[in-house]
């Protein structure tokens, strides 16, 4: 009995001292109650009486793109538009009639605002309509009184003088999805735009500034009678990109409707001076919001106009891969620039037989300027015979090649650089020596993007320094801070021996310069603007056997999805290179027909701009320059 | 000594027939709680401007339908539910990992079950039967067992692993809910205070991690817009705003039933849920205000009262547990509203509009009046085995 006394005397104090906490929190309710409906009872009064306070938040203007020397690509055009705030009328249904009179509303548009509402704060004005002329602003105000509920905005709207030409490179605005809310009210103001892809998407948060608010006194009806207090928000801040628009446009243009990418970048700052990927979109068309049927030609576009395919598309990267094999085996010592190889136009290992793209007769013997000069197959299939897979696949990432570059755009795409360890992890199987002299002309299993190909030719004429792109040069904030310059990049020396890096080039050199050099007809004539470069003809379907017996067919004579890829690298002027250039025509047909005169204009345009002037200190003066 | 002779007495009295028991029966508890679920309809009836429908009638019938529930639980033998604890709580957790698991297939967080059309909230559940198996643990244990560490290791997982489950769907409030329930229990069961304190030290050391990776986005903006309300004007902070607008521009007298303007003009959110307190308020004012909180304090009263009454442990814990966490909802909801602590979702008890809760509710008053009706009952450390 003792013992259940003592749970029992236990239990008593416990609850006792816990009815007592109860008490006291409860005192403090009702003394809360009475500071704000006695105390405070006159402001809250005043706040809800005839006058109710609105908050409304204001939206920051959205900060502009501009290029490289301060022209605009990316600006703000005023948008009327007509709002709904849901609270402010009694019957949605009246009013949308009326405002039908003015403005045409079909059946879709009327269920999809009705539905809108349901989701939405019924404080918060909903879009009606965008982009109104002028004439129907003016009958809805006049006819404001019968329209309870409904006001005009002057909003704005983001515009892209240059639409297609600068879509890859900006990407474009939309609306705020449902995933893509944060809990930030910013992103749920009617019509805010955010950056869905390109670098309006990695500079979004910058580009959007600060929202500010106002309180605004609203009378029974929900009209406005005056502002209380304005916090002024902040506009967005100032991108400064590297690109030069004009060579931009050039670029896009001169490209014209191929499916194709380029990059063209400063080989010593890496500032990406142009990127185009055609056929392109128009940016301007998303922020309007785009119908389904242009959604869908947009989608399924065999020649992928949504896809930046400077940064996102992949290929092998064919004959422009020599140079990297060269100097793999140059490293090693496994060959010399004097090494000569015999071209009899086919090889065979075991029961495969290997051809040169010269199949009938051969290249004869050739050493490591003629094996480029002529992209002889046959002696890159030796050299990498000799070099080993593993080799080349280090080297090649040494340049970039199946690697991210970080190039401050979504989506950019790493590639692949095959090795042993490699297909041992993904295939299960052994490499094969076969597939080393496939890799040796950049066939077979790799990918890279064209920006990972620019930046290989940036690495080879810089002097072999690990140079990254670049695509922003400053945000200026608006308040006025201006931020120091960052400084310029100082990017590493990557150990290539100059000797082996200036035998390459000369090879470059000798296949747009040297008459029989795969490119000669694309060179550029002017000795002061002279390019280098190496072509690449990429096969995507298999030759068979019997085609070989027969005749090999042309190109033009395939349908375009099996035409051979063109691709193209150069750099320019020859004597101290400034300039890296990188081409893919997808299904163009052949490297030196298609995408090397393409390339012919772009640097000969480039260094006419000369967008980028101002040598860098540390420059190597190339070999080059004796020879021309 | 008498109370010794009497409780002797009683423990052989023969068992209680079914009239003795209704006639056992607190009817003026019983009013008490009907009075409080009318100021409900009543509110809800002004919610929806002055109409029965959507809500007002829906809940006249649930408090008809739950004083009815609350009568039957009331005049069932106790020692039924004591043998039925461990059972029912356990049913309650096997119901939360299933709403758990279903929701990780792909179904959404959500917090029901439909089982034969009945649509169940196993977390609701959980917030009776917990007090239940927590009560049937200690009710036969030693003083000196509930302050040895190695005695709480179960009731503590009890506790913990239901309010996890429901943290998880996620429910911030309703964890709570069971914490605190489970908390009161080894507090009155007799845990020793340096347990308390260091548990307590515990959690404010587990307050980092648990901000950072167990809260949802939307809990982290409710506290930190709480902290400070500029953060986010049009947001949650919009809501305690227009709440203490409502309630002050009420006045000591309020505006008159019917009359709230600012509830009507669709300032006010949730007006028939979490924050109809806020209307009741600026319809009936202060002095409105205040006679809830005293017909809520009366019930506390009630409660405790039975709790100190009982003879049974089983009967004492779980009637002072019920009465802390129908304590803490009620707390919890009138601070919310008035901007005293972050807007966590939790309803008024016994007045907001919703059906699980109200059912719920009224089966743990029921708890209530059955060890009411058996106080006298005394439950030895067999009794939950005995046949009944």
């Amino acid at each position: 009995m003792q013992r259940d006394n003592d749970q029992y005397y236990s239990f008593s104090r416990r609850s006792a001292l816990l009815f007592g906490s109860q008490i006291t929190l409860f005192s403090a309710l009702a003394a809360r109650m009475y500071y704000l409906q006695v105390i405070e009872a006159d402001k809250y009064r005043m706040l809800a009486e005839d006058n109710r306070i609105n908050f409304k938040l204001l939206a920051p203007r959205r900060g502009r793109i501009v290029d490289r020397f301060g022209v605009p690509m990316a600006v703000n055009q005023q948008n009327y538009r007509v709002l709904l705030t849901p609270e402010n009328t009694k019957d949605i249904e009246k009013t949308l009639d009326t405002l039908a009179e003015i403005i045409p509303i079909n059946d879709k548009e009327r269920q999809k605002i009705l539905r809108d509402i349901k989701r939405r704060r019924r404080f918060l004005p909903m879009i009606v309509r965008e982009n109104l002329e002028w004439e129907k602003v003016a009958r809805i105000e006049v006819n404001a009184p019968s329209l309870p509920g409904i006001t005009i905005d002057v909003g704005e709207s983001r515009f892209y003088p240059d639409a297609a030409a600068v879509a890859p490179v900006l990407g474009y605005v939309s609306g705020v999805s449902e995933a893509e809310q944060t809990g930030d009210p910013l992103l749920e103001l009617p019509g805010f735009r955010i950056g869905k892809s390109g670098i309006e998407k990695t500079l979004d948060v910058a580009l959007r500034g600060r929202g500010g608010t106002s309180q605004v006194e609203v009378n029974a009806f929900g009209r406005e009678i005056r502002e209380l207090e304005r916090v002024e928000g902040l506009p967005g801040a100032e991108a400064r990109l590297t690109i030069d628009l004009e060579l931009q446009k050039f670029v896009a243009q001169r490209m014209g409707e191929d499916s194709a990418s380029c990059v063209v970048m400063d080989i010593h700052t890496g500032e990406v001076l142009a990127m185009a990927s055609t056929p392109s979109f128009d940016p301007n068309a998303f922020n309007r919001g785009l119908t389904a049927d242009e959604w869908k030609s947009l989608s399924s576009n065999p020649r992928t106009p949504l896809n930046n395919k400077a940064i996102a598309g992949l290929y092998a990267p064919g004959s422009t891969f020599k140079m990297v094999v060269a100097l793999a085996a140059l490293d090693r010592g496994l060959i010399t620039p004097a090494t000569r190889i015999s071209c009899g136009g086919k090889v065979q290992l075991g029961d495969a037989v290997f051809h040169c793209w010269k199949s009938k007769g051969g290249h004869g013997s050739l050493d490591l300027i003629g094996g480029l000069m002529n992209s002889c197959d046959l002696y890159f299939y030796e050299v990498a015979r000799r070099v080993g897979i593993d080799r080349i696949a280090a080297m090649a990432e040494k340049f970039g090649l199946g690697t991210i570059l970080d190039v401050e755009l979504p989506g950019e795409k790493k590639g692949l650089m095959p090795t042993r360890a490699w297909k041992r992890a993904v295939r299960g199987q052994a490499w094969t020596q076969g597939e080393t002299m496939i890799a040796g002309i950049g066939q077979g299993s790799m990918l890279v993007s064209p920006l990972q190909l620019c930046v290989m030719t940036a690495r080879l004429a810089n002097g072999g320094r690990a140079v990254k792109p670049r695509l922003t040069r400053a945000v200026l904030p608006f308040d006025g801070n201006v931020l120091p310059a960052p400084p310029a990049p100082e990017f590493e020396d990557m150990g290539i021996a100059p000797a082996n890096l200036e035998m390459v080039l000369k090879g470059m050199y000798a296949v747009v310069n040297t008459p029989g050099g795969t490119a000669y007809r694309a060179r550029i004539t002017d000795p002061n603007f002279a390019m280098a470069g190496k072509t690449g003809s990429v096969q995507v379907r298999r030759i068979t056997k019997a085609e070989r017996e027969t005749r090999v067919l042309k190109n033009e004579e395939l349908p375009w999805h099996e035409r051979d890829h063109a691709l193209f690298v150069s750099y320019a002027p020859v004597n101290e290179p400034r300039y890296a250039c990188s081409i893919v025509v997808e299904h163009g047909g052949g490297g030196s027909t298609t995408a090397a005169p393409i390339a012919r204009d772009i640097l000969r345009e480039v260094q006419r701009r000369d967008p980028s002037p101002g040598r860098p200190v540390n420059v190597v003066r190339r070999a080059t320059e004796d020879e021309s | 000594m008498s109370g010794r002779l009497l409780s002797h007495r009683m423990a052989n009295m023969p068992e209680m027939t079914l009239a003795q028991r209704i006639w056992q029966i607190n009817w003026s508890f019983v009013l008490l709680i009907a009075l409080a679920g009318s100021i409900g309809v009543g509110m809800l009836y002004s919610a929806a401007g002055g109409n029965i429908d959507p809500w007002a009638d829906r809940q006249l019938a649930r408090l008809c339908i739950g004083i009815l529930i609350m009568l039957g639980v009331a005049v069932t033998d106790i020692r039924f539910w004591l043998r039925y604890s461990y059972l029912l709580y356990g049913i309650a957790l096997f119901l939360l990992i299933v709403v758990e698991i279903a929701g990780d297939i792909g179904m959404g967080a959500q917090r029901w079950l439909v089982i034969g059309g009945l649509s169940i909230q196993p977390s609701e559940m959980m917030k009776i039967t917990i007090l239940m198996a927590l009560a049937r643990y200690f009710y036969a244990s030693r003083l000196e067992d509930a302050g040895r560490i190695t005695h709480l290791v179960v009731p503590v997982l009890m506790m913990l692993v239901p309010a996890l489950l429901v943290l998880r769907q996620p429910d911030l409030g309703t964890a709570t809910i069971l914490l605190v329930c489970g908390v009161t229990m080894l507090f009155l069961a007799g845990a020793k205070a340096w347990m308390f304190i260091t548990g307590g030290l515990g959690v404010m050391a587990a307050v980092f991690p648990i901000w950072k990776y167990v809260l949802h986005d939307y809990q982290r903006a409710r506290l930190v817009t709480f902290m400070n309300p500029e953060h986010d004007p049009l947001g949650t902070g919009y809501h305690i705003m227009q709440s203490k607008i409502a309630l002050g521009s009420g006045g000591i007298f309020g505006k008159g039933y019917l009359e709230g303007s600012q509830s009507h003009l669709s300032f006010l959110p949730e007006k028939h849920t979490d924050f109809i307190f806020t209307m009741l308020a600026e319809e009936f004012g202060m002095a409105g205000g205040l006679a809830l909180l005293g017909v809520y304090l009366l019930i506390l009263l009630y409660g405790f009262i039975i709790a100190l009454r009982c003879r049974n442990q089983f009967g004492r814990l779980l009637a002072m547990g019920f009465i802390m966490s129908f304590f803490f909802m009620v707390f919890v909801n009138i601070a919310m509203v008035m901007g005293l602590i972050p807007v966590v979702g939790m309803p008024l008890p016994l007045i907001s509009y919703g059906g699980t809760s109200m059912l719920t509710l009224l089966f743990g008053f029921g708890l209530l009046m059955c060890v009411y009706v058996h106080r006298d009952v005394r439950l030895g450390p067999g009794s939950a085995d005995d046949t009944l």
